[in-house]
This record gives structure tokens, C-alpha cells and sequence, in this order.
């Protein structure tokens, strides 16, 4: 005999329970129309494929993020991949030294697009206390930068919120906006073609 | 009888008489200066001889001293005799212009990086040395940082104001 | 490679090996440094490391800071077990000084040492674990971490980089909470040890894996200037806190784990051990901690105002309080000429501290002894001749740390 279907309809204690709301759309009888940009935008959001370029402490603070105590996977974020050409999402963990500057350069220039970078750690913003002639003074000297996580290092709390704004961006996004012109300057901006 | 400080520097002086000097004790740990033509002899004896015994070399840097005219380099050894726990630092010292010592490598392994590391940082020349090059910063780099007439910030970023730092 | 049956266009020259490299950036765990092999199909013929890519110029630094700003520096070199490294940066200051601390200073900094200790073996051991295919018990122990990460937090407010601690004890009394949750810790993670231990110490793949693998024998591991749990694997018996004995911990029982034949499995297994002495060390301490009543049990500093900030009430109503707070907060006090090397076992080995100072306000010079740079050197020897899989596997189980390598 079939196990019955199970329903979580029973709600002890009258908690609250979210229901993630549609984008905006226009409904009917089996069908729902809404702009293809919000669609895309919900299916990448919740679906990030991170390329963790941990360098230091920060590091660390996103080992305790991948944790189960602060799940970074209910994000949709579980499949962590190292691979530049899999990836969607650059999350640069850490101090960047001159010396690792090109190296950096070279795995985003490596991803494809759509790429976003977030930028965690007071280090990778903004050269962090390292005010040396061997630190790199923030990753948007050598890469356009989409979010920045302050913090030395952020609280699992703040790296979770930070990529709830990456989520945000990406949902938002345009599906012109890799060919507009400002892109293109932007990009130009740093020699990539 | 156990090995003590002043035996051990009973037993340098015995052997190399008035070339290690300006002996010290700065809080417990027996220091002594050598010409720098001497630093792999003095190792050499430190290591074999069957009472001294310092065979651990715990580290390796240079200290630059501006002031001292004729003897600014100076690179400090600090050797560690683990059986009867006695700590010794040596200091060699050579001119600025010609900062030239012998290489501890073929003694122990563990000063290979070490003198890459003081030779990136201070430019000291480790004569025998393997494979002498930059070790922690850009190979293209032409100075050596750690002295002190560099400064710690990269004199060519634009968006720290040294004003505000009180450095201006 | 003798056997033509691809065909080699005209001219080209046949290789024997294969270089491969292992780049700064391989998955995430480990930290930034190359590593170049040479392979002959899966055997390493000869390697080539390079560190440096995150070289972050902290002797410098140094050089122009006064003493307490150094701790957040310190914290940040091996970044898993930072209050050892903040205690032994203090322990330097209070040496160069001339300090005593009271015993209770000391049994309080004990625990905090002893629970880096384990932080940082945990992250060793789990990860040893990942990279055998083993990703179970490492997301299982981050969970002990989490309550290690929020003792720190009662005590300093911070989680990761702790900055715990000051010149002479500590910045504040510890808390009742914070004593709550050191039993808790106590009374749960034995068990989660024990549990750990069953995932891999008797697992047959564990074993194959590591037994054999990237081993050095103790003459050796001393050449090359290994300290800590990896020449305590290869049979050396050689632990800081016991020769020179800092911090009271003459007053511990414990004992020293040694392996016999430095390979990844004698690490593993020392780690584990040195984490259940830990576990009986910060029972010890925490027992006599409790053995302190009245006012002795609220002492938490030694009496040195010209680097500890004083109360705020004195710098409110008393004429020296108020010089000193002033002189301390603008980094105006001198400091004792003088030249100290002072030692403390950090997660790897003997971290060292070489302080040269020429009476001014910040040091002359500073040198950091760190372990991970010393014996990133012998890697090369250890994975001569065996395959690239086990290289991976000793790579992670020397627990390299690039915070500390680079520096």
C-alpha cells in the first residue's frame, strides 16, 4: 500500500510561514505571464554555482558559512565548484597581494558570462589594515566589483548577507545589460575586452 | 655535568680566542658576535662537537642598523641544543655595501628558504646558496623592502591620503 | 612512452614527464601557494614550490607600530588558532618588561591556548578527511568549532581574528556565560571526538591512504627545522610547553604524543591525541580557576599601567590615570630597550618572536619564527617517488597555513 501523501499544512504554533512571492506578472486560467529578465533573474538567483577564491582569514569565516550552523546551501549556493568556466559567482575571500593580483585576474577572466564578483574582507575591498607596498589596496583596481562585505573577517551573518544582495542584483538584472555600451565601457575600464 | 651557559662560552672561547666577542645574556639567552669570514666554521663546531651539540637551527634573519658605519648587516642565528635545552644567538656583521656570508645550507636544510627570505628582504648575498632568489614578493621587484630607508607604503596608490594617516 | 603508436609530428621532442601545476589557486581550503611537478604518468620525479601570494609584509609593519597594535598582526599569521599567537606576542612583551603575572592570569590564558590548540587540529584533521574523500566528519566538527568561536566571543566579542587579550592579562573578567559554555564544551565534545575518531582511525581506506605516505624520519625532520605535531610523528618528543615552560603550564599534567614514523597517518593520530591532552589540560585549568574565591578571583590583569588602560573611573578622578591612558591611547610610552627572543607552541610547532628594541616607541626590529614557512621546504622530499594523490593527502595533513607561511 502507497505511503499518503504528506502535506507541512499543520503549522503548530501559528509560526509564520513564508511563501516566496511570484515576480509580478499577469495571471489567467493556466497560464502566467511575467517579464522573461524576472524569470531568468529567479532561476540564476537561487541557483549559484560560487567559485570560493579563499585566501586568508576570511577564508575560514566562509568554511563556517558552508557549515551547517550558518547554511550557506539553503541559498541555492551549495554546489561550490573551482572551476572558472563552471562558475557564476567570484566570491574573493581574502588579502590579494600584488603577487596574486594577475592570478586573480586571469581565473575571472577565465569565467563566463554572466559573472558577478563579491568582494569579502576589509582586505580584498580595500587592502584592509595592509597598507604595504605588497598588498594590492582592493580587488576593483584589477576587477569590476558587484558587492562589497566589509569586516575583518565578516561574521558569517555578513558574508550570508551579502550574497542575499548578490541575489538581489542578479535578480534585477537586465538581460541586455552584458552587450549595453556602459558594460562594455566598464569593462574597458579595465582592459578587458 | 649539565651544559650551562658559561661552559658553552668557556668552550667558543677555548677554541676561537678573541674572534667571538661582545659576549651578552639578555634575558637568559647567551649571545656572541663573530667576524663574518667565521659564521660556518663556529656552525661547523657547534654542531659536532659531542658536548655542545646545537643542532637545531631555529632561525635566521638580518637586522639593518644604518648607524653603525662599516657594519650595518647584521644576521642573527639563533641555535637551539634540544638534549640539554640551552639556546645560543650568534650575530655576524657585515658592510652595507658588501653584504656577503657564507650559506648555512649545506649544515642545515632549513636555512635554505631562511637566506632566500633575508636575502628578498635585506639583500644580504649568501655565498654557496642554491638557488638564491626572491622568495615572498614579485621577482621583478629591485629593491630590498626591510631596510630602512624604504617606506612600508606603496608610494603610488591613489586612494589613501597620507594627510589623514598623520603622515603627510 | 616507448610504445609509438601515437604519431609525433615531425621535429617535436618527447618528453619522459609531465609538468603539472598545482597553482595558488587549488580548492579552497589550503591557501595560496604553487607548487610545480614533474610526473612520470603518476609518479612526482622532482617538484618546485613558490609562496609569496600573500605576502603581507608584517615585520615591516611592525616597525611602526607601538606594542599592542602588533596583536591584531599577530592574529592574522596562523589564522586558526589566533589567541596562541596573541598570547605569545604578549608573553614576548611581558618578558622584554620583566613581568610576573598572577596564577590565575595564567590558568585563564592556559584554557584559551589549549582551546585554539584544538580549533586548529580540528580544521587539520577534517580537512586531512576531505581531501581522502571523507567530507562527513569535517561538517560535522565545524559544529564544535561554532561553540569554540562563541567562548572567544564572551570573552573578546570577536570570533575568527581575536585580538584577545592585553599586555599583562586580560580586558575583561570572564563572564559567567563564558564559564556556562566551557562546560558545555567539555561535557559534549568528548563524545563528538570519540565519534570522529570511529570515521576514520580504523577505516580501511583512511589507513591505505595514509599510512606510508609523505613519511620523514626524525634526523631529518630536525635538519629541516620541523617543530610541533609533525616531528612529534616522526619520534621526536620536543613540545615547547614542556622544555620551556610558559604561562604555569609547569603546573599541567600531560603528555606528549609521538609517532614513529612521520607519515600522514602518525599526524592525524598525534593531532587527535594532543587534542584529547588539550581536553584534559583545560579541565585541569578550569578546576583550578574555580579554586580561586573572593578577591583573588577577580583578578584578571597584572598591576602595569603603562600599558594596561586603566579604569575609567580612575582616568576620571585621578591625575596618573589620566597620563597614563593619555600616553598609552597616543602611543607615546617608550619602550625598555633591549633584545628578546621568546617561544610558545602554536598549532604547527615553535612560533618564535625576535624583538629588538632600541628604547623608542615602536620595535626595532621584529622577526617572526613561524613554523608552516620552515617546513613547507622538506615537501618537496616528502612526496618524492610516491603519487599525486598522496601528495595532495601530505599537503594537508602538514597543515600548511598560508597567513603563516607568507607573512
Amino acid at each position: 500500500m502507497a505511503r499518503p501523501v504528506q502535506y507541512n499544512i499543520k503549522n503548530e504554533g501559528g509560526k509564520p510561514i513564508n511563501i516566496a512571492e511570484a515576480p509580478p506578472g499577469h495571471t489567467g486560467e493556466g497560464f502566467f505571464t511575467t517579464k522573461l529578465s524576472d524569470l531568468v533573474g529567479l532561476a540564476r538567483k537561487n541557483s549559484i554555482w560560487p567559485l570560493p577564491f579563499a585566501t586568508s582569514c576570511c577564508g575560514i569565516e566562509f568554511m563556517a558559512t558552508m557549515g551547517s550552523h550558518y547554511d550557506l546551501a539553503r541559498f541555492g549556493a551549495e554546489r561550490i565548484g573551482f572551476s572558472p568556466r563552471q562558475c557564476d559567482l567570484l566570491m574573493v575571500m581574502g588579502t590579494i597581494a600584488k603577487k596574486m593580483g594577475p592570478v586573480l585576474r586571469q581565473v575571472y577572466l577565465q569565467m563566463a558570462e554572466p559573472r558577478w564578483v563579491l568582494s569579502v574582507g576589509a582586505c580584498a575591498c580595500s587592502g584592509g589594515i595592509f597598507d604595504t607596498y605588497s598588498v594590492l589596496q582592493g580587488i576593483d583596481q584589477i576587477i569590476p566589483v558587484d558587492v562589497y562585505v566589509p569586516g575583518c573577517p565578516p561574521r558569517p551573518e555578513a558574508i550570508l548577507d551579502g550574497i542575499m544582495k548578490i541575489q538581489d542584483v542578479i535578480g534585477q538584472e537586465s538581460l541586455r545589460r552584458r552587450n549595453s555600451d556602459r558594460y562594455k565601457e566598464l569593462m574597458s575600464s579595465y582592459g578587458i575586452q | 655535568m649539565s651544559l650551562t651557559n658559561d661552559i658553552v662560552r668557556a668552550r667558543l672561547t677555548e677554541k676561537f680566542a678573541d674572534q667571538v666577542t661582545d659576549w651578552e645574556e639578555p634575558y637568559g639567552l647567551l649571545t656572541f658576535t663573530a667576524p663574518k669570514e667565521m659564521n660556518l666554521k663556529i656552525l661547523h663546531f657547534l654542531f659536532e662537537d659531542e658536548q655542545l651539540r646545537f643542532r637545531f637551527l631555529t632561525t635566521l634573519c638580518a637586522v639593518h642598523y644604518p648607524d653603525r658605519k662599516g657594519e650595518e648587516m647584521a644576521v642573527v642565528y639563533h641555535l637551539h641544543n634540544l638534549v640539554d635545552n640551552i639556546r645560543l644567538r650568534l650575530k655576524v656583521f657585515s658592510d652595507i655595501n658588501q653584504p656577503d656570508v657564507f650559506t648555512a645550507t649545506k649544515l642545515y636544510e632549513c636555512a635554505n628558504w631562511m637566506e632566500r627570505e633575508t636575502y628578498d628582504f635585506y639583500g644580504v648575498n649568501f655565498i654557496g646558496h642554491p638557488n638564491l632568489k626572491r622568495i615572498q614578493n614579485v621577482e621583478e621587484m629591485d629593491y630590498f623592502p626591510m631596510r630602512k630607508e624604504f617606506p612600508l607604503e606603496d608610494q603610488t596608490r591613489i586612494d589613501k591620503d597620507d594627510v589623514m594617516f598623520g603622515r603627510g | 612512452m616507448s610504445d609509438h603508436h601515437i604519431k609525433l609530428p615531425e621535429g617535436s621532442i618527447e618528453k619522459t614527464t609531465t609538468t603539472l601545476n598545482l597553482g595558488p589557486t587549488h580548492p579552497a581550503t589550503h591557501g595560496v601557494f604553487q607548487n610545480v611537478l614533474e610526473l612520470d604518468g603518476e609518479r612526482i620525479v622532482n617538484t618546485e614550490q613558490t609562496i609569496g601570494y600573500i605576502h603581507r609584509a608584517f615585520e615591516k609593519i611592525a616597525e611602526r607600530r607601538p606594542l599592542y597594535q602588533i596583536t591584531p598582526l599577530t592574529d592574522r599569521m596562523n589564522y586558526c588558532s589566533s589567541p596562541i599567537n596573541n598570547m605569545g606576542w604578549h608573553q614576548t612583551c611581558e618578558k622584554l618588561l620583566g613581568l610576573k603575572l598572577p596564577k590565575r592570569v595564567d590558568y585563564l590564558r592556559v584554557i584559551i591556548m589549549e582551546l585554539a590548540r584544538i580549533s586548529d587540529h580540528l580544521i587539520c584533521n577534517s580537512i586531512v578527511g576531505v581531501d581522502t574523500g571523507a567530507y562527513t566528519g569535517f561538517l560535522y566538527v565545524m559544529q564544535y568549532r561554532e561553540l569554540i568561536y562563541e567562548i572567544y566571543e564572551e570573552v573578546c566579542g570577536s570570533r575568527l581574528t581575536t585580538n584577545i587579550g592585553r599586555i599583562g592579562g586580560f580586558e575583561r573578567n570572564f563572564t559567567n556565560t563564558s564559564f556556562e559554555k566551557l562546560e558545555k564544551f567539555l561535557d559534549e565534545y568528548p563524545e563528538v571526538l570519540n565519534e570522529f575518531n570511529n570515521l576514520f582511525m580504523r577505516n580501511r581506506i583512511f589507513m591505505e591512504r595514509t599510512i606510508g605516505t609523505g613519511g620523514i624520519t626524525a634526523e631529518r625532520a630536525l635538519n629541516y627545522g620541523f617543530t610541533g605535531p609533525n616531528l612529534r610523528a616522526a619520534g621526536v618528543d620536543y613540545d615547547v610547553r614542556v622544555h620551556s615552560p610558559y604561562s604555569s603550564y609547569e603546573d599541567f599534567d600531560f603528555i606528549i604524543p609521538v609517532g614513529k614514523t612521520g607519515d600522514n597517518y602518525d599526524r592525524f593520530m598525534v593531532r587527535n591525541e594532543e587534542m584529547k591532552q588539550s581536553l584534559s589540560i583545560i579541565e585541569q585549568a578550569y578546576r583550578k580557576v574555580q579554586e580561586f574565591k573572593g578577591a583573588d578571583a577577580e583578578v584578571f590583569h597584572a598591576d602595569v599601567p603603562e600599558y594596561y588602560l586603566p579604569e575609567k573611573e580612575d582616568v576620571y578622578t585621578k591625575m596618573e590615570a589620566l597620563i597614563y591612558h593619555f600616553k598609552i591611547v597616543m602611543g607615546e610610552t617608550d619602550i625598555p630597550a633591549g633584545e628578546v627572543y621568546h617561544s610558545v607552541e602554536g598549532g604547527n610547532g615553535e612560533l618564535g618572536f625576535y624583538l629588538i628594541s632600541d628604547g623608542g616607541r615602536t620595535p626595532y626590529r621584529l622577526h617572526f619564527r613561524r613554523p608552516c614557512f620552515i617546513y613547507y621546504q622538506a615537501y618537496g622530499e616528502l612526496i618524492k617517488g610516491s603519487m599525486l594523490s598522496d601528495a595532495i593527502v601530505t599537503m594537508s595533513s602538514l597543515n600548511l597555513i598560508a597567513g603563516e607561511m607568507d607573512g
